[in-house]
């Protein structure tokens, strides 16, 4: 049970030193052996049988009451012993769990990596942190063979584990699709038909779609129940909310999904964002969506990249760098 | 090995006696008041297995005497309707006694040998050792 014998003789003589001049020298040094006991796994039973072994050494005369009483002291404590040998079995256990998530989290972090496409006049900046070790947020980037940009950005209600391994699968159903042209309704009918046959229904997925036409610069997008996107005016300086209506995925398999459109002119942003952005929570209460404008504003002088990350730190401080969502950011600009 | 005697578990009560004479068994074969404690408390969650989920069972004692080791061994044998799940039984913190660190795996850990065998609607034997050093 315990990989070091009690040094039984040591701990004798402290006692016998703490009885006979109360010192706080000994009093520290019995700290020391206990802290020593806890690293070598040693339990309290034990610590009380060497007690009780000392006593007996000084103290060959104790009153065969007080002897029974000692025995019925380690009595009661073998269950603590237990216990406690339990409890170390469990934090063992722990860290073990501990670094296979971690395991997991880079795994998933190489599956999800998606690469942010050099597209002319246009400046796209992406962001994705996990409230936990895993993400259960998903965005990805497509470019199709016209030239035309597409986005997708996902989120699983629901964090941690289970949401990751949903977020996986939603992953090599989008990369299933033919890449000749993602028309954004077709994309969401598609995946919902894929969430309604191979997820639980106590989870859902919301997900937004859209494609970038850099010929014509129009932006077509549809929406399945996601949180809803910004876009910047460039000449009213204004944000608007990126309205569209959508079922979540998953909940019937014959929904179809509205396409809308939006022109952009140079120097409009396409914000789109997850809940874990809307829905930030300082001192129990929801940051306002026009929060979230006046922090994009205050960047809106930078680089794509860096706004969605001095976004994020804006909110990650925000909320005492303790996510309670998964965080997800992508912004789309227009150059000339 | 020398076979000793047996207590039938139908009563709370009787575990108690149980307790009592593993605790004879082991003092006469030597063990120190830790290990002796240890051994009852093993002997307690053994016998309360059978008195809250087979009804009743009993709870047997062996000393052991080989050339350079002596031991104790307790079987606990029931006839109830026997553990579904081994590996689940055997895993910390699953126990039903609300985590007190009892349970199997508790006494598989108070012990230096254990083995578990059950069948579904026949019942359970676990078989324990405690060497003496």
């Amino acid at each position: 049970m315990s990989t070091l014998k009690l040094d039984v003789n040591s701990y004798r003589d402290l006692l016998k030193q703490y009885i006979e001049y109360q010192d706080e020298q000994a009093l520290y040094r019995a700290e020391q052996f206990s802290k020593q006991a806890i690293q070598h796994n040693i339990s309290p039973d034990e610590i009380v049988d060497v007690y009780i072994q000392s006593l007996l050494d000084l103290y060959p005369d104790l009153s065969p009451s007080v002897k029974h009483s000692l025995n019925f002291l380690l009595e009661t404590m073998i269950s603590f012993g237990m216990a406690y040998q339990e409890f170390q079995a469990l934090r063992e256990k722990q860290l073990e769990l501990q670094s296979e998530i971690s395991v997991a989290a880079n795994m998933q972090q190489t599956l999800l990596s998606t690469t942010k496409p050099n597209i002319p006049n246009m400046d796209l900046g992406a962001i994705s942190a996990p409230a936990k070790q895993m993400n259960g947020d998903y965005y990805h980037f497509v470019e199709d063979e016209q030239g035309s940009l597409g986005i997708a950005i996902a989120d699983v209600i629901g964090k941690g584990v289970p949401a990751a391994l949903c977020m996986s699968m939603i992953k090599y159903s989008m990369e299933s699709f033919p890449h000749s042209r993602m028309e954004p309704g077709v994309i969401l009918e598609g995946m919902n038909r894929v969430v309604e046959r191979n997820v639980d229904p106590s989870m859902f997925v919301t997900m937004f779609y859209g494609l970038y036409d850099g010929r014509n610069h129009e932006f077509h997008y549809s929406s399945a129940g996601h949180e809803p996107g910004f876009y910047y005016c460039a000449a009213e300086d204004a944000f608007y909310d990126i309205e569209a209506e959508g079922l979540v995925l998953g909940v019937d398999r014959k929904v179809t999904y509205h396409q809308y459109v939006q022109q952009v002119a140079p120097g409009d942003m396409v914000i789109l964002l997850t809940d874990g952005v809307t829905e930030c929570r300082v001192n129990d209460r929801f940051i306002e969506r026009e929060e979230i404008c006046e922090v994009l504003s205050q960047y809106k002088h930078l680089s794509a990249q860096e706004m969605t990350e001095q976004v994020y730190r804006y909110f990650e401080r925000l909320q005492d760098f303790h996510l309670r969502d998964d965080f997800t950011m992508i912004i789309l600009r227009r150059d000339v | 090995m020398d076979f000793q005697s047996c207590v039938t578990i139908t009563k709370e009560w009787d575990i108690v006696g149980a307790r009592q004479l593993g605790r004879d068994i082991a003092k006469k074969i030597g063990f120190g008041t830790v290990d002796q404690a240890r051994i009852a408390t093993a002997i307690s969650e053994l016998a309360r297995n059978i008195y809250l989920y087979a009804g009743t069972g009993k709870i047997c004692f062996e000393t052991m005497d080989n050339l350079n080791s002596k031991g104790l061994r307790i079987i606990a044998i029931d006839n109830g309707p026997g553990i579904q799940d081994l590996t689940q039984v055997m895993t910390d913190g699953f126990s039903t006694s609300g985590g007190l660190g009892a349970g199997l795996p508790g006494v598989r850990r108070l012990m230096d040998e254990f083995d578990v065998h059950s069948q579904e609607g026949e019942g359970t034997e676990i078989n324990v050792v405690k060497w003496l050093r």
